[in-house]
């Protein structure tokens, strides 16, 4: 098997995995083993994983292995491993939401996006660590410990979804999903130096998602290439008849865009870039990338106009009192009764209003805490007119920006996070601080439109991120224009960005064999 | 605008059921004024005329056909119980005594 290595396989593209393994090359047990060895070696540093679930993802790579054997026709990625973030659910894999009061928790049933990922028969790695119930834009707020940046392990990986994008990065999984309710894909995608998707609201069902905000929340793809973004949002997307919300319309040919955008042409594309997404509060180096990735536009044949959003620097406060509005709702069902932690109160009676304080007050963390007082008090009567009824109507002013802008462009482009990635602790008091890394992607989920993040170059050796917005339903664009700029930059690098991302500490690989 | 008071933070929480420490009610009090102070800026803009939106993708008379599904087995769904007594959650007492 010369150079077919465990460490050659995990540096490997999903793609490129798929293509190995249906041409022969390599079995789906050796792609899974390298991986699952890559994370025993590296993760004591990196912290991406709170569970890694060897045995199932090993029994479903000799599943695929041995019907690829038999002849059958499997889905295009079958085979090649997934790890999946710990807000979704698992039947028989313990899944926490990075909250201390699901501690030990194993689910009795599989998430829609799960049930496809099984039957696709992508092994399921593990599940990663997460700010808790997706609250955090640094996953610093896992009652589990924090997850450290591969590009510099004192820094944070973003969040919510910090574990998943710093699986990717690492080389621990090839491919993630991530949830994304405020930027939880796409900020940890541009501090990583990776790629990560939020579909159109209602694309990817949020059956078996651990709600965070019901309206915001929406599940994607967290990888290393544009590509291989689509190809695991097909598997994952399309119409669910047990989520509501889910869109009935089929999903457009995602794969075919990416390959369509890999060949660097984007004649007649018109690309808007926002003017309130950029300038003021955002780093001098995430300013320079960024027009430098809008000269490569050009360069291919994109027309660069500029778009005014002048509703959009209302979107952060309209956000923080919609998000919390929701959470406090949805996290009600979490008072120690039919799952999870339950606490009896230390004095007085042990009944079940006292116990589910004292559940609550022992098993939320303290940025849950903030967010359910806030969105109690943002409902609250005499409240609720100024604070959620605003917000709302916030919302109604954001989408009519999105369409007055997108009558102008194809997709809305913009810096994805404000600044590289931070050092762990720095803004952990400043929940306002923490609040602002979100300012550019926030809008989007307002709105319900897709976005992207794809990795745009380094300042002072850390990632930034270029963010493609297209109108709901047409996530394909996404994938023309992301591949498209990925493929110009790695031509200008001479390689992957993460190529460039320093070696990480390792314990002796293969010692888990 | 607005000043959140130690009171009304441990009121809220008591609406939330969240047992809060005094450390805890103090620590918030100041937080939430800041962050209240700051997502107030909404107001601004959102005048009479503006209607509100409270999902993106407004979907209506969402139906599907009618038909029986197999539900989860009880002693799955037990397993993940605080506490469970003759294949049911078993749960504080519900009602005070006075």
């Amino acid at each position: 098997m010369a150079g077919t290595t465990g460490s050659d396989l995990t540096r490997r593209s999903a793609a490129d995995l798929a293509q190995a393994l249906r041409a022969g090359e390599v079995s789906s047990v050796e792609v899974t083993q390298a991986h699952l060895d890559r994370i025993a070696a590296v993760d004591g540093a990196v912290h991406a994983f709170l569970h890694v679930s060897a045995e199932d993802a090993l029994a479903t790579a000799r599943d695929v292995d041995a019907r690829r054997a038999a002849g059958e026709d499997l889905a295009p990625l079958a085979g090649v491993p997934v790890a999946v973030k710990d807000v979704v659910v698992t039947k028989g894999m313990p899944t926490t939401a990075g909250s201390r009061i699901l501690s030990g928790w194993v689910p009795p049933y599989d998430a829609t996006l799960v049930e496809r990922l099984r039957a696709a028969g992508l092994p399921i790695l593990g599940k990663t660590n997460m700010d808790e119930f997706a609250m955090g834009s640094s996953t610093e707020h896992s009652a589990y410990g924090n997850t450290h940046n591969p590009w510099d392990l004192d820094r944070i990986p973003g969040g919510s979804g910090g574990g998943s994008a710093a699986a990717v990065a690492a080389f621990e999984a090839p491919l993630a999903i991530g949830t994304d309710t405020g930027g939880s894909i796409r900020q940890p995608g541009a501090v990583t130096g990776t790629v990560g998707v939020k579909p159109t609201y209602g694309g990817v069902s949020r059956y078996g998602l651990i709600a965070l905000a019901s309206s915001l929340d929406q599940a994607g793809p967290v990888t290393r290439t544009v590509l291989d973004s689509a190809l695991l949002h097909e598997v994952i997307g399309g119409h669910d008849p047990r989520d509501s919300t889910s869109l009935p319309d089929p999903l457009p040919d995602l794969v075919g865009a990416a390959r369509q955008g890999l060949t660097g042409d984007l004649t007649g594309v018109r690309v808007g870039v926002v003017r309130e997404l950029n300038g003021e509060g955002y780093q001098a180096g995430v300013r320079d990338r960024f027009e430098e990735s809008l000269e490569l536009l050009r360069a291919a044949g994109a027309e660069v106009v500029e778009v005014s959003c002048p509703h959009f620097e209302y979107a952060l406060a309209a956000y923080y009192l919609i998000l919390p509005s929701e959470a406090s709702s949805n996290l009600a069902k979490f008072d120690g009764m039919r799952f999870g932690l339950r606490v009896e109160p230390t004095d007085g009676p042990a009944t079940a209003e006292r116990v589910m304080g004292a559940t609550r007050g022992a098993g939320f963390g303290d940025e849950v805490k903030r967010r359910i007082i806030l969105g109690t008090y943002a409902l609250s009567a005499g409240y609720y007119d100024a604070y959620y009824g605003s917000a709302q109507k916030v919302r109604t002013l954001i989408q009519r920006d999105f369409a007055a802008a997108f009558a102008q462009a194809d997709v809305l482009v913009s810096p994805t996070a404000p600044t590289t990635a931070f050092r762990l602790g720095e803004k952990l008091d400043d929940p306002l601080a923490m609040y602002l890394n979100d300012v550019a992607t926030i809008p989007a989920n307002l709105a319900g439109v897709p976005g992207l993040s794809v990795p745009n170059g380094l300042v002072d050796g850390l990632p930034v991120g270029f963010q493609v917005l297209a109108p709901a339903r047409a996530d394909d664009r996404l994938y023309r224009v992301g591949a498209a700029l990925e493929t110009l930059l790695e031509q200008r690098w001479g390689g992957p960005l993460l190529a460039q991302a320093p070696q990480l500490p390792t314990v002796t690989e293969g010692s888990t064999r | 605008m607005s000043t959140i008071s130690r009171e009304e933070v441990a009121r809220l929480a008591g609406l939330a059921r969240i047992d809060l420490t005094e450390a805890e009610l103090t620590r918030l009090a100041g937080e939430l004024d800041v962050i209240v102070d700051s997502v107030a800026k909404v107001s601004e803009v959102a005048t009479a005329d503006v209607p509100a939106t409270s999902h993106p993708m407004p979907l209506t008379n969402v139906f599907r056909d009618d038909v029986p599904q197999e539900p989860l087995p009880v002693d799955a769904v037990l397993a993940g119980a605080p506490a469970a007594e003759d294949g049911r959650f078993l749960v504080p007492q519900i009602l005070e005594e006075d």
